[in-house]
């Protein structure tokens, strides 16, 4: 395990250290975050990074491959635009949690605020806590998993992603309905509890998705 | 009725100037659908426009260059604020982002050809970077959009620069449309959406909503990309000062105005001919925006929406543009709106030089279209080379006319060398109406 003091060396050393980072230079330790912006950024190889308290904004963004463990809370952006690895919030996430994201598992151990899963495409996510209002807003791909209770038009103008909630859901949003959940539903929320290491019954979960009339204007737009 | 009323002179039939067969065409069309037209390009109403300038060219104060001997040299450095790689274009006109999706894949290639012939930059769209265009454009700008369709990583390394898309001329404050017909596989694959439905784009970013985000979102990108490529920020033409100010302020190496002039693949009529101000309009508002700051020529500034001719191109860089961006005109160049297909036109409903309806996927021409036949009458080879030499062409008019200003550089022109044909000109320009030195609201006589 390396570390690095992100107060006494900076933040482009950060980055330039973790994307360059290959062979035996696997874990990392990043202490004295401060809540700074874009930490860990852009990385492309199997890392396993630890930041040692609470980040600013975009926290992980653009993450493939690595592993990075906030010790903390996260600031707006968390893992947005993730195409794959693990991104592990210990305490609560800000604004847009996941958002864009195109793969990977992102795992928030708190609360998230609004727009969580905002435009998701693929990426998993995971909240053991509440979410905020307009989560998973046009919502392409993907499963948002909440253990709490959602806020607010949850899943507006939603595509094809999954959501599943366990408590309640204060409103739903345009062309996002209540969906069976079956077998196979119930199959994936496991697993995604299980790789989140989050303890929930999978029987309790609704699961909410698409009604698809959005999808297509009006047949007298044909013209 | 007596014979008298019969042979008196009557009053003729009379159109009013409010309610006139367009309009009356559209309550009709409007009545009868009960939705709103959507169609792609850019405004057509008319609005005060670079023909309304004119250049003074040299007198007994200043002498003007030889053509054709003497240098006018056209080159231009876009990102040298931040970016540890600027690009260095050849000449001062690249090419507008325009989407894989909205256009065939042989377009974007033809696109990519020809620019890179002529020694300029071409720009992805909204739906991502596509293995052609990277290949076929020596250097690409990625436009990192609202709704990040097909936006990851590896292509954003890729790029020569990124360009973060805030709004456009066509449609400041509104999403882009891509409507089913065009949702072939390999765009909905890329985009991430199921086949054929009516894609929307969001019409703002999903994780910044100001500035002092954008700056934040601006430190993102420059890490991710180790602070190598230069940043755009494109805004539509609605504010000029105060974007381009906040935009700088946020970090932009390039600021791009885009007017409502500029084209867009599919929006509502309404919000193209009703939203965003002339390309004209805009250039003196961003122009100060960047000297209150100490910036212009330090943060480059290119323009867009109705670059038609090397006038043009010439007129907004003697106001102080560093560049102007061209869509439309490439389109028309590689051969939309070509009246050889009028048959297929007039089918459509239409007729060469108004057709609009790109949104529909049925382009004759097979450019705006994922319709794999009709695609396939474009040759990017040929089309390229087209676009290539209306590129040559738009630099040496712009040429001709610095060289009669006197000027080595096209960069040298400046506002003192246009005069304005109307007072509206005047106004949004900042010169003198021609034959005087007023300039509306500075002044003169």
């Amino acid at each position: 395990m390396q570390t690095y003091d992100l107060e006494a060396d900076g933040l482009r050393g950060l980055n330039a250290t973790l994307q360059a980072a290959s062979g035996n230079e696997t874990g990392w330790e990043v202490v004295n975050p401060r809540g700074s912006h874009a930490i860990a950024v852009g990385l492309d190889a199997p890392l396993d990074v630890t930041v040692k308290g609470s980040t600013g904004y975009y926290c992980a963004g653009m993450n493939q491959q690595a592993t990075v463990r906030v010790a903390g809370n996260v600031g707006p952006g968390v893992a947005e635009n993730m195409m794959s690895g693990t991104v592990i919030v210990e305490g609560d996430a800000s604004q847009y949690a996941g958002a864009t994201g195109h793969g990977g598992l992102l795992v928030i151990k708190g609360n998230a605020s609004s727009r969580c899963g905002i435009s998701m495409k693929g990426i998993d996510i995971v909240v053991g806590g509440n979410v905020g209002h307009m989560s998973a807003f046009m919502g392409q791909a993907g499963h948002l998993v909440v253990c709490g209770d959602a806020g607010d038009a949850l899943g507006d103008s939603i595509y094809e992603a999954k959501l599943f909630v366990r408590g309640s859901v204060k409103s739903l949003g345009a062309d996002c309905i209540e969906k069976e959940m079956r077998t196979e539903h119930v199959e994936k929320l496991t697993e995604l509890l299980e790789k989140a290491g989050i303890d929930a019954d999978p029987s309790e979960f609704k699961r909410y998705g698409s009604a698809r009339k959005l999808y297509n204007f009006k047949v007298d737009n044909a013209y | 009725m007596s014979d008298n009323q019969k042979s008196a002179p009557r009053t003729l039939p009379k159109y009013s100037n409010t309610f006139t067969p367009d309009v009356n065409a559209e309550i009709r069309r409007a009545a009868a659908t009960g939705i709103y037209d959507i169609r792609g390009g850019g405004a057509k109403r008319k609005v005060p426009h670079f023909d309304d300038l004119v250049f003074l060219g040299a007198s007994m104060s200043r002498y003007p260059l030889e053509g054709y001997r003497e240098r006018c040299d056209t080159n231009v450095v876009l990102g040298s604020r931040y970016a540890k790689k600027p690009i260095e274009l050849k000449i001062p006109i690249t090419i507008a982002g325009m989407s894989f999706g909205a256009l065939s894949a042989q377009a974007k290639e033809a696109l990519g050809r020809g620019a890179s012939m002529a020694g300029t930059s071409t720009t992805t769209g909204d739906g991502g970077m596509t293995p052609e265009e990277r290949g076929q454009s020596k250097t690409l700008v990625y436009q990192y959009l609202p709704s990040r369709y097909g936006m990851n990583p590896d292509d954003l390394r890729k790029a020569d620069a990124i360009e973060v898309v805030v709004g456009q001329g066509a449609k400041p404050g509104g999403g882009g449309m891509l409507l089913g017909q065009k949702i072939s596989d390999r765009v909905a694959e890329m985009r991430t959406l199921p086949k054929g439905i009516d894609q929307r784009s969001a019409c703002r970013h999903p994780d910044w909503t100001g500035p002092d985000d954008l700056e934040i979102k601006i430190l993102e990108l420059r890490e991710i990309t180790g602070w190598e490529k230069p940043i755009y920020v494109k805004v539509g033409a609605a504010r000029p000062f105060f974007d381009t100010t906040l935009a700088v302020k946020a970090g932009a190496d390039v600021v791009v105005i885009d007017g409502m002039q500029g084209g867009t693949a599919a929006t509502q009529d309404v919000f193209i001919e009703h939203v965003g101000i002339p390309t004209l309009a805009c250039i003196r508002e961003a122009v100060a925006a960047l000297q209150e700051l100490g910036m212009h020529r330090k943060v480059q500034l290119i323009v867009s929406g109705g670059i038609r001719t090397g006038a043009d191109v010439a007129k907004a860089l003697a106001l102080g543009a560093d560049a102007v961006s061209i869509g439309t005109a490439a389109m028309v160049a590689i051969g939309d709106n070509d009246p050889k297909w009028e048959a297929e036109y007039n089918a459509l409903g239409s007729t060469a030089g108004a057709y609009d309806d790109w949104h529909e996927g049925r382009d004759p021409a097979g450019i705006s279209t994922q319709d794999p036949e009709l695609s396939k009458r474009l040759d990017p080879v040929e089309a390229g080379r087209r676009l290539n030499n209306y590129l040559q062409v738009l630099t040496l008019e712009a040429q001709t006319l610095a060289r009669a200003c006197g000027k080595n550089h096209v960069h040298n022109l400046e506002p003192e060398d246009l005069q304005a044909l109307t007072v509206e000109a005047a106004a949004m320009a900042r010169v003198p109406l021609a034959g005087t030195s007023w300039i509306p609201g500075q002044g003169g006589m």
